[in-house]
């Protein structure tokens, strides 16, 4: 059977369990019926034209964990950003873990998308936003139908959250192969301002593959700031399915820093449903050996007067292939839009490719639309420079590697992400410097 | 004119019917419509070709019946009927001629129309041309002092049986018969085209030219033209068309194979005019093209295309560039007007070592036209040290157009350094009011900054072509270029 009929049988079972009443309950057969019809998208879809899904789907991934586990936060510390304070929301194995988690509902919910999905208090949130802006592609929708764990974050009105909040999905490995769908709703409301930070984190080297999506919904003038650390183990694949639908004037930014994973699918949309809107995207690939990470992002821009903002770089070494798709789409009502999209790339190695795509398509005319798009070497005058006053080479090039993923740092607003992230490229580079410069 | 501004600019060219459209009445031999292996088998005996011919006409036809229309590229068109199309038209009475006066005069005037006079054109320009109308060549010129150079310039159905062993050698070779389903087709169906043969370390003496025109009401054109540069020799060939103005849509499936041995080069330049269609859409040529070049060691093929015509133009003149060091190049110019669909672009495959291309992509669209960039770089793992250049601007002008961009970017090779930048902006009205201000009227401010925005690949044109672009860009942009 292959992982297709066994997620569609499965689901028969995992309905007996479910509500019948919900007005969930007919978005999620319709869910499933679509990822049905679809399938697995192959390399025939012009969107996945570069990234094969093959190598991942041939495990035989348990859909529901058979039994609960528990972690001992010292075992997992390391993964989380420790030295600041911050509301976290763990799960383990795709189930909820109490005492790694903190939580809140002094006036900001910070909890759980199933007592969100069960609880009448949540009832009118969850009818307003839920599945709103995700599409209805296949791999969204199977998510969809499946949805039933993940954080739920609703900021009220003027609220400022003080402290970043952590989203952390820790694999045990209990399963021999796992397969993990969480869904997170964030919702912010006027005003307020939320920083978040996710982690998807595999303990062992049994394979995993999380199929994630996450709807954000900014509100008028809300600001939000999400950061997704991707450094996992090479037997861990990701696709990340994040919607943003933006109101006017709110300012949304996604940080994706990928270092690590067998194969890493990020599609990231947004949705800009107001004027003066301000949209960034911004990422950091650095990876090696056979690992492939996919960068597929859209902007679209609905209404006059708003901004994006895409700087993506990528270092490819050993055999590794990276992929970036980045599609503008200007409507023709969205005049005055300003679009800039650049994708850098270095290849390292002889065996690392590259596949960039960046797309424009535009419909109106009074609008600042541009892309930019290289791939290249390290400045050899720039090596020689640091070499002929004694840094040696591999330290010198890591020096430049990290000065060309520089411009996305600039941006992280939280400054212990940032140095957690100048330690992963440290490592990642092999070299024992700090970069603070 | 003072008051002259992007608006009425607008206006102007959604009225602005398509000066070249006329009809020719020359009487004209065509097959029956509909296209079975008996049509193939039919066209072949025609034009008097040998056996192997045949058999690589119906072997192409059979891929074709096998393939289905592609449907991926940017544009919306409805479908032609490949059964309700009649493959073969010639000219009536076709006479060798030794002098223009021997030439049907009705044909003469229609040149003269088009400001393309044979005789003008011997006199100012020194060009030698195979004029085709309606897929067969009817007059050669300067083919004497070609012939002196050992220049072999021809129509391909002369070429089939004067120099079968070159043609055998090379026809299909950069583009297969199973390339893709238009080139499929035209490898069944082709009437007629050019073919250039330029021997050894031979420079061409003066730019070889064609120009393809429909004419015969529902017969579509599917010209073949093969151009081999050998060992270091050089030839710039030009490409122009004109067709008449027609209500119903006619299909133009062309396929141009240029094949550049070691240290030659081949600079192919096209201008196309074929009829867009009027301002509700309706009618219009759809522009099929397949057009691939192969560069040896050394080499060289420089594009360079301006489109201004078709109703629907799917055209990817690529170069495929073996040989070490050997060097491609792209310029291209698209309007699009009214209800024009272009999908237009280039492939760039960099096979040898050192190797360089560049792509400058010029896109102007106006009415509610679609105007799409694609293109492919892609750098092989053995590719040391290739070097791409791509720049995609375009220049909307309304808001009920629109300028797509699809650039494909692979790189296998870790020496690969490439470049790619893209922009779409409008006419700023800072640069207007900038002319404005210096006394230069808005109608003359948008035809200087529209003839800025295409200098680059302007530039590029051969010189007794450039005039003829500007020509085109004047009627598709009427009121803007001077």
């Amino acid at each position: 059977m292959d992982l297709k009929d066994k997620i569609v049988s499965s689901y028969l079972a995992f309905e007996d369990h479910l509500d019948d009443n919900s007005p969930l309950h007919d978005i999620r057969n319709q869910a499933i019926k679509t990822f049905e019809e679809k399938g697995f998208p192959t390399k025939k879809e012009e969107a996945w034209k570069y990234t094969s899904l093959k190598s991942i789907l041939n495990q035989d991934y348990s859909v529901f964990p058979k039994q609960e586990n528990a972690l001992e936060y010292r075992d997992v510390k390391k993964y989380f950003i420790h030295d600041i304070d911050s509301y976290k929301i763990v799960f383990v194995d795709g189930r909820y873990s109490s005492h790694l988690s903190q939580t809140t509902h002094d006036g900001i919910d910070v909890c759980l998308m199933s007592s969100a999905l069960s609880k009448p208090k949540y009832r009118i949130v969850i009818e307003n936003y839920f599945n709103k802006a995700a599409t209805k592609d296949s791999l969204s929708s199977l998510n969809t139908a499946f949805a039933g764990e993940g954080a739920y974050i609703h900021i009220r009105k003027n609220k400022l959250v003080e402290k970043p909040i952590q989203i952390l999905h820790f694999c045990s490995g209990n399963e021999s192969a796992l397969m993990l769908q969480p869904r997170n709703l964030i919702v912010v409301d006027e005003n307020a301002h939320v920083q978040i930070i996710e982690r998807h984190q595999s303990l062992t080297d049994n394979p995993v593959l999380t199929n994630s999506v996450t709807e954000i919904f900014a509100n008028k003038r809300a600001i939000v700031d999400y950061y997704k650390v991707q450094n996992d183990r090479e037997t861990a694949s990701l696709i990340d399915n994040t919607f943003i639908s933006q109101k006017q004037e709110s300012h949304c930014s996604v940080h994706t820093f990928s270092f690590g994973g067998k194969l890493t699918r990020n599609n990231l949309n947004f949705f800009q449903k107001g004027e003066r809107i301000d949209s960034t995207l911004k990422g950091v690939t650095i990876i090696g050996n056979k690992q492939h990470v996919d960068h597929n992002t859209l902007v679209h821009h609905i209404e006059p007067n708003c901004e994006s903002h895409q700087d993506y770089k990528g270092i490819f070494g050993d055999n590794a292939t990276g992929v970036f798709n980045g599609k503008v789409v200007v409507e023709k009502e969205a005049q005055k839009a300003n679009a800039f999209q650049a994708n850098n790339n270095i290849l390292i190695s002889d065996k690392a490719s590259i596949n960039t795509k960046p797309q424009l398509e535009i419909f109106a005319d009074d609008v600042k639309c541009s892309h930019g798009c290289t791939i290249g070497q390290l400045d050899e005058s720039a090596m020689f420079y640091m070499r002929s006053r004694g840094i040696p080479e591999k330290e010198a090039k890591a020096l430049l590697m990290y000065a060309f993923s520089n411009n996305v740092l600039s941006s992280v607003k939280i400054p212990e992400i940032k140095q957690r992230i100048t330690k992963i490229i440290a490592n990642k580079l092999g070299v024992n410097i700090g970069f603070d410069l | 004119m003072s008051k002259y501004t992007e608006d009425d600019l607008r206006e102007e060219l959604k009225t602005k019917e398509y000066e070249y459209g006329f009809y020719t009445d020359i009487q004209s031999e065509t097959f029956p419509i509909g296209l079975n292996e008996d049509i193939v088998r039919a066209i072949s005996k025609k034009k008097e070709e040998p056996e192997w011919m045949t058999e690589w006409r119906l072997e192409s036809f059979k891929i074709w019946k096998e393939m289905i229309e592609p449907d991926w590229a940017n544009v919306n068109y409805t479908k032609p009927d490949f059964q309700a199309i009649s493959y073969y038209s010639a000219p009536n009475s076709k006479p060798k001629y030794d002098s223009l006066d021997e030439v049907d005069p009705e044909l003469l005037a229609t040149f003269e129309k088009l400001g393309i006079s044979l005789d003008e054109q011997k006199k100012l320009a020194g060009v030698a041309m195979d004029v085709v109308v309606d897929s067969v060549s009817v007059a050669t010129t300067f083919k004497k002092t070609l012939a002196e150079k050992g220049i072999v310039f021809m129509s391909i159905s002369e070429a089939i049986k004067e120099h079968p062993e070159l043609v055998k050698k090379y026809i299909g070779t950069v583009v297969p018969q199973k390339d893709n389903f238009y080139a499929a087709l035209n490898s069944a169906v082709f009437s007629d085209g050019s073919f250039c043969y330029i021997p050894k370390g031979v420079k061409c003496p003066m730019e070889l030219s064609t120009y393809f025109r429909i004419n015969q009401a529902g017969t579509g054109q599917f010209e073949r033209t093969l151009v081999i540069a050998d060992e270091g020799s050089y030839v710039s060939y030009l490409e122009g068309c004109t067709a008449p103005s027609r209500d119903e849509n006619q299909l133009h499936a062309a396929v141009v194979e240029l094949i550049a041995l070691d240290d030659a080069e081949i600079k192919y330049s096209t201008v196309q005019n074929w009829y867009p269609g009027n301002a509700e859409g309706k009618g219009g040529v759809y522009n099929f093209v397949t057009k691939r070049g192969l560069c040896e060691k050394n080499a060289k093929i420089s594009w360079t295309q301006v489109e201004t015509g078709s109703a629907v133009t799917w055209k990817y003149p690529s170069c495929i560039l073996k040989g070490d060091n050997s060097v491609g190049e792209f310029y291209s110019i698209a309007v699009t007007n009214n209800y024009q669909q272009a999908d237009t672009g280039t492939k760039m495959i960099h096979l040898g070592k050192n190797t360089k291309s560049t792509i400058i992509s010029k896109g102007i669209s106006a009415g509610k036209s679609q105007n799409s960039y694609r293109g492919l770089v892609q750098i092989s793992s053995r590719a040391e040290n290739a070097r791409n250049f791509s720049q995609c601007d375009s220049l909307l002008m309304g808001n009920e157009c629109g300028a797509h961009t699809f650039p494909y970017i692979e790189a296998k090779n870790k020496s690969a350094k490439i470049e790619h930048e893209a922009t779409t902006s409008k006419i700023g009205e800072d640069q207007i009011f900038y002319c404005n201000q210096r006394g230069i009227d808005t109608e003359k401010a948008i035809a200087l900054i529209v003839n800025g925005f295409s200098k680059e690949v302007l530039n590029k044109l051969p010189m007794e072509f450039a005039v003829e672009a500007q020509k085109l860009l004047e009627i598709s942009l009427e009121g803007s270029v001077g």
